[in-house]
């Protein structure tokens, strides 16, 4: 009997965080469906209480019957059966309990038959669940295009799809096509508005669609005709029952092989507009990309978890030269970074979900009354920290996983490369997270200016280097605080120059640090609530940081801006 | 057209490790050493009887359990999966019941219920792996029975129709309603609880509970003093291979087997 909540303490750790409170005031909005609904908490304790349960439910679902599809799923995977896909025997059989547990449609409010659940609770549905099949957590994780539909529909559109997305209708976001991946200003697929029939009308071709053939797609397309860029681009709702796009192909893909990777062509398919036009791509797009961020970082954090588990069981049962692998310090150091990274992949996973809960729940009271000034201020700040930290902690939890799955490989030694053991799974799934939603590269973009904007500065210096520590755990604290010196000096080094250039070059190894900085101070104030939980890796974590730091400031406190010129490419006659 | 279901589910000692306080000095299990939960073949049968509810609408599901008041939680655990409610029967005087006072209490309390089409039950508890209860209330209630069911395929026109996996091959048998049902472990697994009926039900009242006097059980035919089975002892054996005997199944040697088994006092 495995139950991969239960079995795990930290994500009750996380449930458990003080900023919850808070949180859970606000989407309650104190309580107030307790009178309307029998399944609505009366209190804070009795809602931490419904959390705890309903984690528990899906860590159950997870542990006893998705974990055990996934490796079947991984090697059978899914088909397509003119033009519609056909899952994987295992992912069917997934998609069916998770929705007989009442998981879908977590986060949508009550009146609309969800469980009127924060992001942060249903983030970590979906860490537990990439622990199992990582391909699987994305079905799972794709019904937070409901959160669009939400945000943006309109009132008909809430009625229409989100009850439907609760009863388990699954979903997907339809944006990539060839010519438009990371510049998804591209975007060519037609949108015209069919006079005749009084609806839109979707005519082009879509790739790499997650989950293509759901039965809710949310759809990137060109309404203004002659345009070119962003501006000309609207959010349309496409409804399976509707007809009008098929699935032409899945890929055949290196990881996350259960999970259909679809090319769609639209024919005429009838759509609904979702929002206003010409906001799909700058407003629409943004908060739905930041969503599946979050998204993506729980499923790194969910493969790093299940390859650390991997590399304990193993190292502990392998022997070798007469003892235990995990005994050799080349093994245990191994180890020990693969836990501080899990562990801190989790901290700014959660840290990052409570901030966008926090001024996603305040934008949606916004609809209903007007904010008070410090509201309006707390959503302002709480804002500004969601943006910041969703692209540094994709970036670090997602390069993490492909480091902890690639060591979890190293431990089994000869075996890790073999199909007998889990670990190669994880490391051909771990890949993608760094890819897709953003790849690591983009992440830097968006996380740079926060850097030379002083976002993370700030809230280091505010919050995490004032938060009062058992003793035990202030030299730590001092150690870090010495990083941020380092930091403060690197920072301006790159940036007065502007040479913008140069601070592209240089912007990954400036983020990173603000990124081995962010996640300690987490980490410290992870092991401040729960020492025995946190500490060790605390301590891991910020030597790793160290090292790191000392190799950035090296490099760039050394490197000429001239030199730039052996790094662009040439060819050579 | 809806059926009324009663799903008969027991709270039983997780006997998969069982340790020497096991049983207590009067021969009968001792519950409170042992973690308790539902009888997984019961949850089986629920899990048929919540199929039909979904197939056959306006069919109502309730359950039916006796033991001391924490068996409440049997009739929670129905409610989380979708059952419509439950009873709970508990009192001193259904204490160390064997199958015959259970089966006895059992009926006294469908006939309290009240009209019903379907009775669904685990072929057997894992504590006492007697497969006795089903059949024996059926008997009381004198209504007919299918047990060893893998799937209940349909109840249409007042029929029936379930699939029965027995030794070497299935049976497909019919019959009248009402009907006594009791499902062997070649049932598909129960559904999980749902978040939603958990959060509903996590709190108050489960089970209706029921008295002895309540179902006007006749106290002589309850508990201790209506059970005529008594339990020497429990302990965890482990068959052998070695040990096997094949018979055939002529009169004469089930009359041997019979007095080979009195004579080394596993019976009698």
């Amino acid at each position: 009997m495995s139950n991969f909540y239960l079995d795990n303490p930290a994500l009750r750790h996380h449930l458990h965080h003080p900023l919850m409170r808070r949180i859970a005031e606000l989407k309650e909005r104190n309580y107030a469906d307790a009178a309307k609904f029998d399944y609505a908490p009366s209190d804070f304790e009795d809602l931490l209480d419904s959390y705890e349960r309903v984690m528990e439910i899906a860590g159950e679902v997870i542990g006893e019957v998705v974990a055990p599809n996934a490796e079947e799923v991984d090697h059978v995977g899914p088909t397509v059966v003119k033009n519609r896909v056909v899952y994987a025997p295992g992912t069917a059989e997934n998609l069916k309990v998770t929705t007989q547990a009442g998981l879908m449609g977590l986060s949508m409010p009550r009146r609309y038959e969800g469980l009127n659940f924060p992001l942060t609770a249903f983030i970590m549905a979906s860490d537990i669940a990439a622990r199992a099949d990582a391909g699987f957590c994305n079905l799972w994780a794709l019904q937070d295009c409901a959160e669009t539909i939400y945000e943006f529909g309109d009132a008909a559109q809430h009625q229409k799809y989100l009850p439907r997305v609760c009863a388990g209708e699954t979903m997907s976001m339809d944006l990539t096509e060839p010519d438009a991946g990371s510049d998804l200003q591209a975007v060519m697929l037609r949108a015209t508005y069919d006079e005749a029939g009084k609806c839109w009308r979707l005519n082009g071709v879509k790739r790499f669609i997650t989950n293509g053939d759901s039965d809710i797609h949310l759809v990137l397309a060109r309404s203004e005709e002659g345009t070119k860029d962003g501006r000309g681009l609207s959010m349309f709702i496409y409804d399976k029952r509707d007809g009008g796009v098929d699935v032409r192909r899945i890929e055949n893909k290196m990881g996350i092989k259960g999970s259909p990777t679809c090319e769609l062509t639209y024919k005429n398919a009838k759509a609904e507009l979702c929002g206003e036009r010409k906001l799909g791509l700058i407003k629409y797009v943004m908060s739905l990309m930041n969503g599946a961020r979050l998204g993506i970082m729980a499923q790194a954090t969910g493969l790093s978890e299940a390859a650390y588990r991997e590399a304990v069981a193993y190292a502990k049962d392998r022997k070798q030269f007469g003892k235990a692998i995990i005994e050799f310090p080349a093994v245990y150091e191994m180890l020990a970074n693969i836990k501080a990274k899990l562990d801190g992949s989790r901290a700014i996973l959660y840290e990052t979900s409570r901030f966008v809960d926090v001024y996603k729940i305040l934008e949606d009271i916004e609809k209903e009354r007007k904010l008070e000034p410090e509201e309006r201020d707390e959503l302002k700040k709480y804002k500004k920290l969601a943006d910041a930290y969703t692209p540094l902690g994709k970036l670090l939890a997602t390069e993490y996983a492909n480091q902890d799955t690639y060591d979890t490989i190293q431990i089994h030694g000869g075996s890790g490369f073999m199909k007998d053991y889990p670990c190669e799974r994880y490391y051909r799934d771990a890949r993608i997270t760094n890819i897709y939603e953003g790849t690591s590269q983009l992440q830097v973009v968006a996380a740079i200016r926060h850097v030379l904007t002083g976002t993370y500065l700030k809230q280091w210096q505010e919050v995490y280097q004032a938060e009062k520590l058992r003793p035990e755990l202030q030299g730590l604290q001092k150690r870090v605080a010495k990083l941020v010196d380092v930091y403060e000096k690197i920072v301006p080094l790159v940036a007065d120059t502007k040479n913008q250039e140069l601070i592209d070059f240089q912007a990954r190894r400036l983020v990173e640090t603000a990124g081995h900085i962010t996640l300690s101070y987490l980490l410290i104030s992870d092991a401040n609530r729960d020492y025995e939980l946190f500490a060790r890796s605390a301590e891991v974590y910020v030597t790793l940081s160290e090292v790191e730091v000392a190799k950035i400031q090296k490099y760039i406190t050394e490197f000429e801006p001239d030199s730039l010129k052996f790094y662009r490419h040439t060819e050579v006659a | 057209m809806g059926f009324k279901i009663i799903v008969l589910a027991k709270q039983v000692p997780d006997t998969r490790n069982v340790g020497k306080d096991a049983m207590k000095e009067d021969g009968t299990v001792n519950r409170a050493a042992l973690p308790a939960i539902f009888n997984p073949e019961d949850l089986l049968a629920l899990e048929q009887a919540l199929r039909l509810k979904e197939r056959y609408a306006g069919t109502t599901v309730t359950l039916l359990t006796m033991g001391p008041p924490r068996a409440e939680e049997i009739v929670r655990e129905g409610l989380f999966r979708g059952a419509d409610g439950g009873y709970l029967l508990t009192d001193r005087a259904f204490a160390g019941a064997d199958t015959l006072a259970t089966s006895y209490a059992l009926s006294t309390a469908i006939k309290k219920i009240g009209k019903f089409d379907i009775i669904l039950s685990g072929r057997q508890a894992i504590d006492g792996d007697t497969a006795q209860v089903g059949p024996q209330v059926a008997e009381k209630l004198g209504i007919p029975q299918i047990t060893y069911a893998a799937n209940v395929v349909s109840a249409e026109g007042g029929e029936i129709t379930v699939v029965r996996r027995l030794e070497g091959g299935v049976e497909v048998a019919k019959g009248k309603l009402p009907m006594l049902i009791t499902v062997s472990d070649a049932a598909p697994e129960c559904r999980p609880r749902n978040a939603k009926l958990v959060l509903r039900h996590k709190k108050g009242t489960a089970a209706t509970e029921w008295s002895a006097a309540d179902v006007d059980a006749d106290p002589q035919q309850c508990g201790l003093s209506g059970s005529p089975t008594k339990v020497k002892a429990i302990e965890s054996v482990v068959f052998q291979a070695k040990e096997s005997k094949t018979l055939d199944s002529s009169d004469q040697a089930i009359e041997e087997l019979i007095v080979e088994l009195i004579t080394n006092h596993t019976i009698g």
